[in-house]
């Protein structure tokens, strides 16, 4: 049983990766410090953290008007992570149509090791170029299919198919509107497991809307997913993401062996990570309603900032995104939806 | 006279388009599969068709003055310098970007003698106007758009190498918007119905900029390109934001757009794919005015 891993030198059953540093940028607004990410990759790899993602929010590329600004350039970010990392590895996100193969290179020439390419859950084939031309600059590749609530099992197995066959090596269930509901995560990852046969690894990556970030990890560990996603104090979009200190005391408890040091996460989540936090993810009444209606939980604060300057309920707003099914990269569509809302108020009143 | 090269989707709704013109004359149609649809389609509205692609073509007793290619970058790529060769203009649909970036309500007139148009993207045609609405009032050091499509619109060229969408809205923006720096973003949407087109175009602007010559610039604008493209709409009036941490102390203009294609062989909702026809059928003609007019001159 367990896996070897040769970078840490551990034996493990699962593998716990941390984004605090990639979705942990969207509760930061982007406003990441070099020393932030000095100090998150320093404790995150005394821990045994084998994956740290490292990337604005969005992915590579993603430091723009509609997904805000990054306060430090990433590259500069994941120059200083890969610098302090002694066994972890560094990875970048990366969502076709936003990023490009350019942008890859340039992260894989500043030592990154790994991308995590990301598409809608119903989109793979936009993300065979970058798979390709991750393979050809020799990055580990993983897959992330998101929403993935919006996606049944076998549509979802399909999917990851397609990555997998364009040199994929781990596909993620993503539910990246903290949707998903215990079995909602375990039978997409057993759909996922099946299809692959080996060829390669499942992942799950969740969000705490509805506060089952960590219970879905379990069951997804369960279903044969063998990376789990996490970030320190839950530091992520929405109501923020499984807490990686408490996957790892979890794991601990179920004598699931993941080689990582629950004691210094927690130390890391308290001492290092939540000092810097300047909005603590919570389950308010926004993200609530995006884990309700299925809403991409990168949009929270963006409704909130255009809740703000058009006198409209955030909340009101991520309901109409949900009706609307808008996708991941369409946080454009938030102005309008607000305007709308505002109009629509000023006609009644 | 013209041809279409690419009988599919895209050479099909063109082909309806440049029915309608009175001063572009579509005779043949060409493609390489003897079973498309596209070629049966084209020969009952009484076009000359063939399956022998341009090899047919330019063995005609009368070579067309215009081709329009909707095949892809790699065909138009070798059939381009073949056209040059015949002296036939040709419009490039395909992203193989060789000649000029056209935008027919912002610089056609520069490039009526170009032997070879390039058409850009999709969400270039549908936002680069709005940059160039701005920077002809103002500069722009920055201009992003956001072009969100529906899923069945999103075709596997689009798909295989959706960089090149990316890449080439980018350069677009600022050689043909006259941004400083531009950057482009696609989205793609599986929702069921299909959604139409949305565009939104984020422009960097001095925060003392005078916003309302922008915003006229700006409806100004939507309505020359309404002439070509109906569907073309703004969603709400332009709207301003001061300047916030990060943008540089610029602040900056939102314009949302929708596209809604005119359903002439292509669906309504793929305002994506009905710009592209649209902007090429309207450099077509533009074209055509030029070729005529200079006839005419030479015979005067």
């Amino acid at each position: 049983m367990g896996i070897w891993d040769s970078d840490t030198q551990i034996q493990r059953d699962v593998r716990i990766v941390d984004t605090s540093l990639r979705d942990g940028s969207h509760a930061m607004a982007h406003q990441f410090t070099e020393a932030n990410v000095r100090d998150t990759v320093r404790a995150l790899d005394d821990a045994g953290v084998s994956l740290i993602e490292v990337s604005h929010g969005d992915g590579l590329g993603g430091s723009t008007f509609n997904y805000g600004f990054s306060l430090v350039d990433e590259r500069k970010l994941i120059k200083a992570a890969v610098d302090e990392a002694q066994r972890a590895r560094i990875a970048v996100l990366l969502l076709p149509g936003l990023g490009t193969v350019t942008d890859l290179r340039a992260a894989a020439d500043l030592g990154a090791g790994a991308v995590r390419i990301a598409t809608h859950c119903t989109e793979a084939d936009v993300s065979i170029q970058h798979f390709e031309a991750a393979r050809d600059l020799g990055l580990e590749t993983v897959g992330f299919l998101m929403l993935s609530h919006m996606s049944t099992p076998e549509e979802l197995a399909k999917q990851g198919r397609i990555m997998v066959d364009a040199g994929c090596q781990c596909v993620y269930v993503v539910d990246s509107a903290g949707a998903l509901i215990l079995e909602d995560a375990a039978d997409r990852v057993a759909a996922l497991v099946a299809e692959f046969d080996g060829q390669a690894q499942v992942g799950y990556h969740g969000h705490q809307n509805l506060s089952f970030g960590v219970a879905n990890s379990v069951l997804a560990y369960r279903a044969g997913a063998r990376q789990i996603d996490g970030s320190l104090v839950a530091l992520g979009a929405g109501a923020g993401n499984s807490p990686t200190e408490v996957l790892a005391a979890t794991f601990h408890r179920l004598g699931i062996e993941t080689g990582v040091d629950k004691d210094i996460l927690m130390d890391a989540a308290e001492n290092v990570v939540k000092p810097f936090i300047t909005r603590l993810p919570v389950m308010d009444r926004s993200s609530i309603v995006q884990g309700v209606a299925g809403v991409y939980s990168s949009f929270l604060l963006h409704a909130e900032r255009a809740a703000e300057r058009y006198g409209v309920p955030a909340h009101e707003i991520l309901y109409r995104c949900g009706e609307r099914r808008y996708v991941g990269g369409q946080e454009d569509m938030i102005i309008n939806i607000a305007l709308e809302i505002a109009e629509e108020r000023q006609a009644v009143g | 006279m013209a041809a279409i090269v690419g009988p599919g989707n895209i050479g099909t709704d063109l082909l309806a388009k440049l029915r309608r013109s009175e001063l572009v004359d579509v005779r043949y149609m060409v493609g390489v599969v003897p079973e498309s649809d596209g070629l049966t389609r084209a020969a009952e509205l009484g076009l000359e068709t063939s399956a022998g692609g341009v090899d047919w073509l330019l063995t005609r007793d009368r070579l067309p003055d215009l081709v329009f290619e909707a095949t892809s970058a790699k065909a138009h790529a070798a059939n381009a310098p073949r056209y040059a060769g015949a002296g036939i203009t040709a419009v490039d649909l395909t992203p193989a970007a060789l000649g000029p970036f056209t935008c027919p309500v912002v610089n056609i007139g520069d490039q009526l003698d170009a032997p070879n148009v390039n058409m850009i993207t999709c969400g270039g045609q549908a936002t680069i106007p709005i940059v160039h609405a701005v920077s002809r009032v103002i500069p722009v050091p920055y201009a992003e758009i956001v072009a969100s499509v529906s899923s069945r619109s999103a075709g596997p060229g689009t798909r295989a190498n959706i960089d090149e969408f990316t890449e080439t809205t980018a350069a677009g923006i600022e050689k043909v918007g006259g941004a400083d720096r531009g950057k482009a973003i696609i989205i793609i949407n599986p929702v069921e119905p299909p959604m139409i087109m949305r565009d939104t175009v984020f422009c960097a602007i001095d925060p003392d900029a005078d916003r309302d010559a922008i915003s006229e610039s700006i409806h100004r604008m939507v309505s020359d390109v309404q002439v070509y493209v109906p569907g073309y709409r703004l969603k709400a009036d332009p709207q301003f934001d001061d300047p916030q941490p990060n943008w540089n102390g610029r602040a900056r203009v939102a314009v949302f757009l929708e596209v809604a294609g005119n359903g002439d062989y292509l669906p309504t909702y793929a305002g994506n794919l009905d710009i592209m026809t649209a902007a090429a059928s309207r450099a077509g003609e533009l074209l055509a005015e030029k070729i005529i007019a200079d006839r005419k001159a030479v015979r005067a």
